[in-house]
């Protein structure tokens, strides 16, 4: 972004011009009014969709939160802080949260860890980089759901690709169904194998637009490969590793498909269940949209602060 | 030299291993999934499982069409995808223009309001999403669907950036001509950005088309369910599963998705990286 401020303000004399004055229907069409209405017409529909669809429901959600509501039901009760105290009290909502946490760890710390190494390995000049890196992104552009029924059967612990590659070498295979921990471990991979490319596209992007002449004055001070990496590239992708990190936690918090279609947050119960797939839970099966709701504010409410510390923390470091 | 050489010549072999290993771990999934499609139901309950199908046969191809709604999914997604992509682009292309080219008081604040819309996470809208869609009416219908994703926060973003970019003096110039606003934008501004238009065409695309939880929300069955929600409905079931058929079937859904990408994934990344490699 080389022009943060509008270009239009750099013209303050647009209006002034001869040919706009001999033009009188144009110059009132374009006059401050016309302007501003004209900006109303193409910014407000789309200003509308996400009023409506995004803020509205927003606010609603919390304003749920308070009330015991079947979602079929036209009548709800308020309730206060019930939801809240609740949620509090229940076990199950600490093993849910434990989930979120690992699941959500352990996707963004992996697929950026890996999308980094493999941005550093295929900025190499090395033959037939340009087939592994559109391999690498490939598996982002398939739908969740469609891997989700693709690896539950890869993971299938006695037909699976999964349980043949581990008999090959002798392992034993887990039983990746039955087993909550293993579970988890399942749609955390799967979730991983299918966001790396992700992660990987925009360090590589990052590494790419790097400046030659630091790497030259590295090599030239007898650094090596290790200490070029630590102090200078890494320095380098440090805005890169703040976007990454906000917008891959994003999306991994929001995960439903892959957890819906692999495991239906099982098994015993919540095996594999995040705050996400409780919403979806207790509104739509359990039918407590209120409860549902309180989940969701939570989230919502953990998530606004986990991002301001992202926030503060990067800006301290960088500047 | 010599050692030197040495070192970097094991760093080569190491980094073509690799790149063997990452090719791997990609690629043996998907063939996993292609070979089943070709197995009989038979084969796949055989121990160890087979790497290669014995018989090749594409009957679970045909089980597919024959057991499946697989058009009307097919065709449902068609129709959600592209009206979803026509609108987001219409939308964010003249929201867009219109937060670079024309002044109005707190368009800044206005345009951190559309943008801040990337940060609501999905499952804080869906409880109330799904009450107004109720309320209206329209559970089970393609607008029920469309319209809660229409509108588009990253397209503007990505849009304004974009605009952002060009040179002041053409627009200035168009102007002094006399031209319009509208025709500054289709015949000046457009013709300037198609890579663009096509990057945030492709990631919509890409998108919409792989849209789960709203669609599966709202369709309640066949007439508007996209093939996400009909691919996932194949294994909902506790009983016998027909694996070869349902591999064929992600096959048959993966595979126009990976097309489109292969051609043109040059422009997908662009789009993508475009707005997170900034300082």
């Amino acid at each position: 972004m080389q022009t943060p401020t509008s270009p239009v303000a750099e013209n303050p004399a647009a209006d002034t011009r001869p040919e706009r004055r001999a033009r009188p229907r144009r110059a009132r069409l374009g006059g401050p009014l016309g302007e501003k209405l004209l900006f109303l017409a193409l910014v407000l529909p789309n200003l509308a969709l996400l009023g409506v669809f995004v803020y509205r429901p927003l606010i609603d959600n919390i304003r749920l939160s308070f009330f015991d509501w079947n979602i079929s039901s036209p009548t709800s009760t308020f309730i206060g802080w019930s939801n809240y105290i609740e949620w509090w009290n229940r076990a199950d909502s600490w093993a849910v949260v434990q989930n979120t946490v690992i699941f959500t760890v352990a996707a963004v710390v992996g697929s950026m860890v890996l999308g980094l190494a493999l941005a550093l390995l295929l900025d190499q000049h090395l033959v037939g980089r340009g087939i592994v890196r559109s391999a690498v992104f490939a598996p982002f552009v398939i739908a969740g759901a469609a891997i989700g029924v693709a690896f539950q059967f890869i993971f299938d612990p006695r037909f699976g690709m999964i349980s043949a590659l581990l008999t090959m070498v002798g392992l034993p295979v887990p039983n990746f169904y039955q087993d909550p921990d293993w579970a988890l471990f399942m749609v955390t991979v799967t979730y991983i194998w299918k966001n790396l490319g992700y992660s990987f596209v925009i360090y590589l992007a990052a590494l790419q637009a790097k400046p030659a002449e630091l790497y030259e004055a590295a090599e030239m001070d007898g650094a090596g490969r290790w200490a070029t990496f630590r102090s200078v590239t890494l320095p380098l992708l440090r805005p890169t590793t703040f976007f990454l990190s906000i917008t891959v936690m994003l999306n991994s918090l929001q995960v439903f498909d892959i957890i819906y279609v692999m495991t239906r947050g099982g098994p015993q119960g919540n095996g594999t269940t995040t705050m996400v797939f409780q919403v979806y839970q207790e509104t739509f099966q359990n039918f407590r949209a209120g409860y549902g709701a309180t989940v969701a504010t939570i989230m919502f409410l953990v998530l606004l602060v986990i991002t301001a510390v992202q926030v503060r923390v990067m800006d301290r470091r960088t500047t | 030299m010599n050692p030197i050489a040495g070192r970097s010549r094991a760093f080569r072999i190491a980094g073509y291993l690799a790149m063997l290993l990452v090719l791997a771990t990609i690629a043996l999934p998907l063939y996993w999934v292609l070979v089943t499609s070709f197995k009989t139901p038979d084969m796949v309950y055989i121990q160890p499982p087979a790497w290669w199908p014995d018989p090749v046969t594409a009957d679970p191809y045909s089980r597919v069409v024959e057991q499946v709604p697989f058009l009307r999914y097919f065709t449902n997604s068609l129709i959600i995808t592209g009206a979803l992509v026509t609108a987001k682009l219409v939308l964010g292309i003249l929201s867009a223009y219109a937060f670079v080219y024309l002044r109005f008081p707190g368009r800044g604040l206005v345009f951190m309001l559309v943008l801040a819309a990337l940060m609501v996470p999905n499952q804080i809208t869906v409880i109330s999403n799904y009450a107004l869609i109720s309320q209206l009416g329209w559970i089970n219908t393609f607008q029920g669907i469309i319209f809660p994703l229409a509108g588009v926060a990253f397209g503007t973003f990505l849009m304004r950036n974009h605009f952002l970019t060009l040179p002041f003096e053409i627009i200035e110039a168009a102007r002094m001509d006399g031209c319009g606003h509208m025709k500054l934008l289709l015949r000046v501004l457009l013709p300037m950005s198609w890579p663009t238009v096509v990057a945030f065409a492709l990631i919509t695309i890409v998108n919409e088309w792989n849209e789960y939880l709203w669609p599966f929300l709202v369709a309640s069955d066949e007439t508007v369910a996209p093939l996400q929600v009909g691919l996932a409905r194949l294994i909902s079931t506790d009983a016998y599963i027909d694996w070869p058929m349902v591999m064929a079937a992600t096959i048959l859904t993966i595979t126009p998705i990976l097309i489109v990408f292969l051609l043109l994934q040059r422009h997908m990344i662009k789009g993508l990286t475009s707005g997170a490699v900034k300082g």
